[in-house]
């Protein structure tokens, strides 16, 4: 077995200090050695956006990036979307359209839309279907997630 | 009926839609919060003391004897626990047996857990490693020596029949209408649906079309893989948490494969990221069962790679189809004949019979005849997909429909209308339709403000058509509690995929009169409640809702019969309205009397339903596209589905249905294909290759729901998770013959397939100009 090292980080908010094997994903870590089970895994090969998190706030799929990466730096999961005890408005927004339906594919979708208001708290229709084409959901074809995210931006404007 | 236009505004509807209080109206899933804050359990995310984490090898060949097994390197890594083979599960009979999930031969089931003798496809499972992490169990696999002999692989219905074709089983001989063949073959059934006279009504014909289609392999595509946790405890018990459509299914499957009673095994369903009929066959489960008694009674996690749930998972079978229809001068259907072979994957048991029912069943024929063949290759063992069967015939159906429309000069809408089966008419089976919602459907396309906007635009097209799928009863069985604060606990053991939970308490709550918020669904175990079938066949908002039903009729019975006692009046003296029992001068609101009746002794309810009577749904939908003529690539410009739903529970989750089911139908249209090289090595086994819609590749999908209450359920539901994904293959289809004059024999209508057939029109149209110069 491989020798672990530790891993300090900032995570939702917090410095927190971990240890890992080297080959390690960041969302094996998240999952398996933290205990944030919120981030998935549908594919392992960035394909699906399910593991999606915020890295010093870029969206990355945690699936590509190794453990270790972190070391320094924030990270933002769905664990951190919600502050202060209260719902986003996009947790809530998913909630009121009925934007998941098995909610695998969720945590993923709340942590992109995120990502994308934060830089563009005025989105079109088209830059939310192109922000999130890096999200896959079987259930719902994605009409109720954009209009949840859509709302939102129209909300905050 | 109504016909009513929602276009997902996801605005809350006002209650008191049709005199119902709560049912009409778009609540907050009791489930919801978990699932938006990351806190809900899937099957990957099961965690306890001791856990060890599970891999399975599987075979890089399609088709190949096992010589033998040496696992011994691999049991001598150090961290490794335990490793399992088909040497480890019980011999398994050659017998049919019914477990919740279909007719499935128990050899073949047992087989495709743990390959035994032959692997019969490249993913086919061959052994399962158990370790102290996942990394040291995949390199523990790659340890284990298999010695091969390959055989040549069958992976098409052409290749599966060709004279002298390698034979994939045995001792499979064709069933032929109950009558068994006498040589081994790859054809597992045939079967005939007839009636009329098919002779007679070609020959009177006006106007025949005759034409085959070829569709391709398909996966559910479910975003969460397949996982499931085991732990057999010292004393015998087994526990499993998984991910399935069916813990009852899942419990039965497993203690045949192991030949365990049922008594000594749990099966706790987590929540669940998606099946479309992909979870209910067991896969994992009793190769984690094994390895956790092998590893000395400690917990066993196996989690699916996607590639491996691509290669040995779902899917669902690939195609050939022929459709011959006769019409007379007015348009009327004389005749129609389908020919159906379906590849069923390793092991009996394709859609083919569904598929039969599909085929023609939007339309009444008195001379039809529907052929049905179920052929095995070495492909992934077929699972259910959504209306099991209907997508690949629809496409070929509703192409031939299109093409007699235009020659008649008829409105494609309209031939519909003139030939659609009505209240009465027979499916190609047999079977009588009671009401039926069909032509409705026709009609709110016809009317739609899509339908009736013109398209206008080179290489742009717009596509209808029409499709059918039954739906199920099944058996369901629920309990509920009446809390002493007048709140409800709902225990249900139908897996909530899609919002069941909500469209379930809703259905109590008004049963009961009280306020949604007053129920609490949840999902249990296989110890909670009483046997449940699968959540499939749009079956749960329909059967489980009847349990419901039954639940809050029974609370308020018992209920006023204690208030009767208490007021000391007859029980039918005592009435309840508006959420308040009372008797002559008596007035108790629900809240205060649950609390009052439950003074003595508590109050629970269950029940156990098995309907029979379930109602079929049908859906027509209108689609316009464009095609980019230097690459092939079809855009969807706007797609609107209407759909028979009986009565929408939960107008959010009934839309979430229709637009996730078109999505879906789209990709198979579209994009979605298994690409198998010679050898019969799956090529695409993995979310970039195996190209599935993205939120960029479709538009808002515009619902109309439309309301033909099903006379046999007391809130008037129809199964609504289905039948939207039979059509959207065949409407773009016709889309794409409307832009570019190509009528499409295949699926999918890939770019690379699409700009092929439109060369080869092109290079007819060319060979035909040069007489006229």
């Amino acid at each position: 077995m491989a020798k672990k090292i530790a891993v300090e980080t900032n995570l939702n908010g917090e410095e927190t200090i971990f240890l890992c094997e080297p080959r390690q994903t960041l969302l094996e870590a998240l999952r398996d050695n933290l205990g944030l089970i919120g981030s998935k895994e549908g594919c392992g090969n960035g394909n699906c956006g399910a593991c999606n998190v915020l890295l010093d706030g870029v969206l990355v799929n945690s699936c590509l990036v190794l453990a270790p990466e972190i070391e320094g730096r924030t990270v933002v999961t769905i664990e951190g979307i919600a502050e202060d005890g209260q719902l986003h408005p996009l947790q809530q927004k998913f909630l009121e359209h009925a934007s998941l339906q098995c909610g695998i594919c969720t945590p993923g979708f709340i942590v992109s839309a995120k990502a994308l208001l934060d830089d563009n708290p005025s989105p079109s229709e088209y830059d939310v279907r192109l922000w999130l084409a890096g999200n896959l959901c079987r259930c719902t074809g994605y009409d109720k997630i954009v209009r949840a995210v859509l709302d939102v931006a129209e909300g905050d404007a | 009926m109504a016909a009513s236009k929602q276009n997902g505004t996801g605005q809350l509807a006002a209650n008191g839609q049709n005199g119902y209080k709560v049912i009409g109206t778009r609540p907050v899933r009791p489930d919801g919060v978990d699932k938006v804050t990351g806190r809900a359990v899937y099957a990957a995310d099961v965690q306890m003391t001791g856990l060890l984490h599970g891999f399975v090898l599987r075979s890089p060949h399609a088709h190949a004897r096992i010589r033998s097994i040496d696992t011994s390197k691999a049991e001598a890594l150090p961290g490794v626990r335990a490793v399992a083979t088909a040497d480890d599960l019980p011999v398994a009979e050659d017998k049919v047996e019914d477990l919740g999930e279909g007719a499935i031969n128990l050899k073949y089931l047992s087989d495709n857990v743990l390959a035994q003798e032959k692997a019969l496809y490249h993913g086919h499972a061959v052994a399962g490693v158990a370790a102290v992490n996942p990394h040291i169990a995949r390199e523990a696999a790659e340890l284990i020596e298999i010695d091969y002999e390959v055989l040549p692989p069958v992976m098409t219905v052409d290749d599966a029949l060709a004279d002298n074709a390698p034979v994939l089983l045995e001792t499979l001989r064709t069933d032929s209408m109950g009558e068994i063949g006498s040589e081994p073959t790859n054809l597992a059934s045939f079967f005939r649906h007839q009636r009329g006279d098919l002779d007679a009504g070609f020959a009177g014909a006006h106007l025949v079309v005759d034409r085959t289609f070829r569709t391709e392999t398909v996966h559910q595509g479910y975003i969460e893989p397949h996982a499931a946790t085991a732990l057999y405890s010292a004393d015998g018990q087994i526990t499993i948490w998984t991910s399935t459509q069916g813990s009852f299914a899942v419990r039965g499957q497993v203690c045949e494969i192991l030949k365990i009673p049922v008594s000594r095994l749990k099966v706790v369903p987590t929540e669940i990221g998606g099946g479309f009929g992909g979870k209910i066959n067991v896969y994992v489960e009793p190769v984690a069962v094994v390895l956790s008694k092998k590893a000395g009674y400690e917990p066993v996690k196996i989690v699916m790679s996607r590639a491996d749930v691509l290669a040995a998972t779902g899917p669902t079978s690939g195609s050939n189809i022929r459709v011959k229809i006769g019409v007379d001068a007015d348009g009327k259907i004389s005749a129609a004949l389908a020919e159906l072979y379906y590849e069923a994957g390793a092991y009996p048991g394709s859609p083919v019979e569904a598929a039969a029912n599909v085929s023609l069943a939007p339309y009444a024929i008195d001379n039809l005849q529907v052929d049905g063949y179920d052929i095995i290759v070495n492909r992934p063992r077929s699972a259910a997909y959504r209306a099991p069967g209907g997508t690949n015939v629809a496409f070929a159906v509703e192409s031939v429909v299109d093409e007699l429309a235009e020659k008649l000069g008829m409105d494609a809408a309209e031939f519909r209308l003139l030939n659609g089966a009505k209240e009465n008419d027979r499916r190609p089976d047999g079977l009588q339709y009671a009401r039926i919602g069909h032509i409705e459907t026709v009609e709110a396309i016809r009317d739609s403000e899509h339908y009736q906007t013109p398209l206008d635009g080179k290489y742009r097209g717009r596509g209808i058509a029409s499709g059918y799928w039954n739906n199920w009863g099944g058996q369901s069985s629920a309990t509920a509690v009446l809390n002493p604060d007048g709140s409800v606990n709902l225990s249900e053991a139908s897996t909530d995929i899609g919002g069941s939970r909500a469209s379930i308490a809703m259905q109590l709550a008004e049963a009961m009169d009280i306020e949604y918020e007053q129920v609490r669904a949840r999902v249990v175990d296989t110890d909670t409640v009483s046997y449940n079938d699968v959540t499939g066949g749009s079956r749960t908002t329909f059967a489980t809702g009847l349990a419901a039903y039954n639940l809050g009729q029974q609370l308020k019975k018992e209920m006023k019969r204690r208030l009767a006692e208490h007021w000391e009046v007859a029980p039918d003296d005592v009435g309840y309205e508006d959420g308040v029992f009372s008797a002559g001068a008596e007035r108790l609101p629900f809240i205060e009397a649950a609390g009052l009746v439950q003074r003595d002794e508590p109050l629970m309810a269950s029940s156990t339903v098995h309907p029979q009577d379930f109602g079929p749904g049908f859906s027509t939908q209108c689609v316009d596209i464009e095609v980019d003529p230097e690459t092939g690539k079809i855009t969807i410009l706007r797609y609107t589905i209407a759909q028979d739903v009986g009565k929408a529970i939960h107008p959010s989750y009934v839309e979430g249905q229709m637009q996730g089911g078109v999505a879906q139908g789209i990709g198979w249209a579209i994009n979605e294909e298994y690409i198998y090289d010679e050898e019969g090595h799956l090529l695409n086994a993995s979310l970039l290759d195996y190209r599935m819609p993205t939120a960029l590749d479709l538009p808002m999908i515009e619902t109309i729901m439309v309301e033909v209450p099903h006379p046999a359920h007391p809130y008037g539901v129809r199964g609504v998770g289905e039948v939207n994904i039979v059509p959207p293959a065949g409407a773009v289809a016709n889309a794409v013959y409307q832009a570019t004059g190509v009528r499409m024999d295949k699926l999918p209508i890939s770019p690379a397939n699409l700009l092929e057939a439109m060369w080869a029109r092109e290079a007819e149209s060319a060979e035909l100009v040069p007489g006229d110069d």
